[in-house]
């Protein structure tokens, strides 16, 4: 992959608020996907696959597990002498003042200064695509915008402080709400962004000299008469996670063949954290149908429209249907699951019944023992 | 030091194009992995490799080492074919020639003790204390040993002890064996002594070069102090189709002791970094193996399945094992057959039979499908058969 002359930019922990219980001990960024992965795991694919080589992750809080998971960016390609990985820790800023994007980027000034990149990327993690970012950028370059916006058209998620563009016929933003708890159909910011480095630096600057925190209305809202605001539809398939019924269906929508070749293509790879497990063991009395299941796992009962993460083991006598069973969980002979997601290392004991639904499904704490 | 120059010539298909170290076993890894996972988990950073067949895949393969830890900068895994020096060039005539040649690469690390393995064998081992026993019984030469069944033991290079486990004779296969302790080709040498005796032993122009025909005699004959330690434990030569198909089978068996999952002694690989598998509503998968990328819509019983295979809607695949990207179209059947990287199976083709449905049992064995291979629609491979082209009829 040629270098490109971008720095990216990946935000963690934006929208923890929307995934408050698999939040509650782990970055959003860090929250497991799809029997293997974490939502990091898609921009930062994204990133490495458009030849984007530095990149730095700009955490806030709660970052210790994805620490663990990103290492020194071997799995990314990214453990490099020059560029590579860089975690930012937050740098002087209260929770308070890092309620938007901007107060962490101020405190970025070095890691600016050190990058000879002349261009950002930036992203969160609460969308699950493979997008072609190298397109994203490439427009960026030809429109000769001030900041391309990346957007999704369609009804409209229900997250906090949610971008809702307007755009004329040439796809410039001619106007900017931000909207809570979202309702109806529309084109909506994913947090992805293209700009010049010097620009997004000045216009930090600018917002925190006037105390302004929050990236999308005090800069982007507040400027969009002045600033060339490109948008950037998304074509490829997304899946947006603001809550815990949309992660639950995310993962679901994982089980089905297509959506699964359209995010994990073959040359746009989606990389993660190796972790050595031996491949998954059948047993003799297993009964699998419609899942997804990872190395490690040990499988002897009867598992149904699942998804199954790294070393769960499910007993003999157990039956699980529609279920996200996290790494390390242990289910005993005898036990009835439907529509729970477990977390990691959650033990559930011989005949125990939990059923929630699709659009509630349950969710048991990390470690809990049921 | 890491014998992988062997070609593994009892594996016929499966080592067309690679070395047999780098043939596919477990669901997920390599026969070398074996050896490397255990010399990182034995604490032994520095490991020089020798290779000579076939060495493109396997040195790809072992890459920086990074997999396995071995990625360092004074220390790690090192790649060594033969090459060229101002006197001339020379294969690697034996497996002690293969050591001589690179005494250079050795002495740069001025070590104490010298450990030579093989790639040709499953088994997890901690070297660490087998190089302790050597230390204490104050040895020249330490040769690990595993205990075999009396009627095999003819098939084995024996060790004869004294009580004290000094050796006292090499036995290769003997037709009346004395003892059942089997030499695992696992040895460890002073470097000093060994450097000697494999200066002679270039100089000796009727040698052949090899450790265990040669340089171990010639060794004892002149009295130096050689032990054997015993090693208890899942050990398995994997250097003929059979035995291959079985040692894989093994993981599969609960009673077999070889933990594969065990995060104290990992086993390392490099990771295909696919999705999980997937098991379809048409599948049904009991008592196998299978690992990330796989996609089963049909049946899939007794078999280990390796990244990224296959399996369509009506398929049925019981006792084999089907190497990465393998691909088994709709109705076709898979059964008592090792099917090779990549290979495509057409549908309703039929590869392998059981043994109770062939009527002369010397005509059944595993049947063998080389890397890349074509299975026509339709076709048919018996029993037994190595295939190394596409199949269109019957073969």
């Amino acid at each position: 992959m040629r270098k490109t002359n971008v720095l990216g930019l990946i935000f963690p922990n934006m929208h923890d608020e929307a995934l408050r219980d698999l939040t509650a001990i782990r970055a959003f960024g860090s929250v497991p996907f799809a029997g293997r992965y974490r939502l990091i795991d898609f921009p930062l694919s994204n990133m490495v696959n458009a030849g984007v080589t530095k990149v730095g992750v700009v955490t806030k809080s709660n970052y210790q597990s994805l620490m663990d998971h990103l290492g020194s960016g071997k799995a990314w390609d990214l453990s490099r002498k020059n560029e590579g990985l860089y975690i930012l820790p937050p740098f002087g800023a209260t929770d308070e003042s890092y309620s938007g994007r901007v107060a962490s980027l101020a405190g970025m000034d070095a890691f600016f200064a050190n990058s000879k990149e002349e261009y950002v990327v930036m992203s969160d993690c609460h969308v699950v695509a493979n997008i072609d970012y190298k397109a994203v950028i490439r427009s960026h370059m030809a429109s000769g915008a001030d900041v391309t916006v990346g957007y999704i058209e369609g009804a409209l998620p229900r997250l906090d402080n949610l971008m809702v563009l307007q755009t004329n016929n040439d796809g410039r933003v001619t106007d900017i709400t931000i909207e809570n708890g979202g309702a109806g159909e529309g084109k909506f910011g994913i947090g992805l962004y293209v700009l010049r480095k010097d620009l997004l630096v000045k216009l930090v600057h600018n917002a925190v000299s006037r105390n302004q925190t929050h990236f999308e209305r005090d800069i982007l809202q507040r400027y969009v008469a002045d600033l060339n605001i490109q948008g950037y539809a998304i074509q490829e398939q997304a899946l947006v996670i603001s809550s815990l019924a949309s992660f639950y269906a995310a993962n679901m929508a994982m089980l089905d063949c297509d959506k699964r070749a359209n995010l994990f293509l073959t040359d746009r790879q989606i990389y993660t954290k190796v972790r050595d497990c031996c491949p998954a063991m059948y047993g003799l009395e297993s009964t699998v149908s419609n899942s997804l299941v990872a190395d490690g796992a040990t499988i002897n009962g009867t598992v149904k429209n699942s998804i199954i993460f790294r070393n769960v083991t499910i007993e003999a006598g157990a039956t699980l249907e529609d279920c996200i069973v996290m790494q390390g969980a242990l289910v005993l002979g005898g036990t009835k699951l439907g529509s729970v997601i477990l977390d990691k290392d959650v033990v559930v004991k011989e005949s125990r019944t939990l059923q929630g639904y699709a659009s509630f499904p349950i969710y048991i704490d990390k470690k809990s023992i049921v | 030091m890491l014998l992988a120059g062997g070609q593994g010539s009892r594996l016929y298909a499966l080592t067309r194009n690679i070395a047999k170290p780098a043939v596919p076993y477990g669901g997920k890894y390599r026969i070398i992995d074996f050896p490397l996972s255990n010399c990182i988990n034995s604490g032994i950073e520095t490991v020089g490799v020798l290779t000579q067949y076939q060495p493109l895949e396997l040195s790809d393969y072992i890459g920086s080492g990074m997999p396995w830890d071995l990625d360092r900068s004074q220390a790690g895994v090192h790649v060594l074919p033969p090459y060229q020096r101002n006197k001339g060039a020379d294969w690697y005539k034996g497996t002690a020639n293969a050591i001589y040649q690179n005494i250079a690469f050795i002495e740069r690390y001025d070590p104490e003790y010298v450990l030579v393995l093989s790639g040709d064998h499953i088994y997890k081992m901690d070297y660490s204390k087998m190089i302790e026993a050597h230390k204490e019984k104050n040895a020249d030469c330490t040769i690990a040993v595993i205990e075999v069944e009396m009627e095999e033991a003819s098939r084995f290079g024996i060790l004869n002890t004294n009580p004290d486990g000094s050796i006292y004779e090499f036995d290769e296969k003997p037709a009346v064996p004395k003892s059942n302790l089997a030499s695992m080709g696992i040895y460890v040498f002073n470097w000093k002594k060994m450097r000697k005796y494999l200066i002679e032993d270039e100089n000796d122009a009727t040698s052949e070069n090899d450790f265990g025909k040669n340089v171990l005699p010639a060794m004892l004959n002149a009295g130096e102090r050689m032990f054997a330690y015993r090693f208890e434990g899942y050990w398995k030569d994997v250097g003929t189709i059979d035995s291959l198909w079985e040692a894989n089978m093994d993981i599969l068996n609960p009673k077999v002791p070889l933990d594969l999952s065990d995060r104290e002694w990992r086993i390392y690989s490099r990771n295909a970094g696919l999705p999980p598998h997937y098991i379809a509503d048409s599948a049904k998968v009991q008592n196998s193996s299978i690992s990330e990328g796989c996609n089963v819509y049909g049946e899939v019983e007794f078999s280990v399945l390796f990244p990224g295979v296959t399996v369509e809607e009506g398929a049925i695949v019981y006792d084999s094992i089907l190497m990465p990207g393998a691909h088994v179209g709709k109705g076709a059947k898979v059964q008592y057959a090792i099917v090779a990287e990549n290979v495509d199976i057409g549908e309703n083709a039929v590869v392998g039979e059981r043994p109770e449905d062939v009527a002369d049992k010397s005509d059944w064995g595993v049947a063998v499908v080389a890397q890349d291979v074509k299975v026509y629609p339709g076709a048919t491979v018996k029993a037994k058969a190595m295939i190394d082209a596409d199949v269109k009829g019957d073969e």
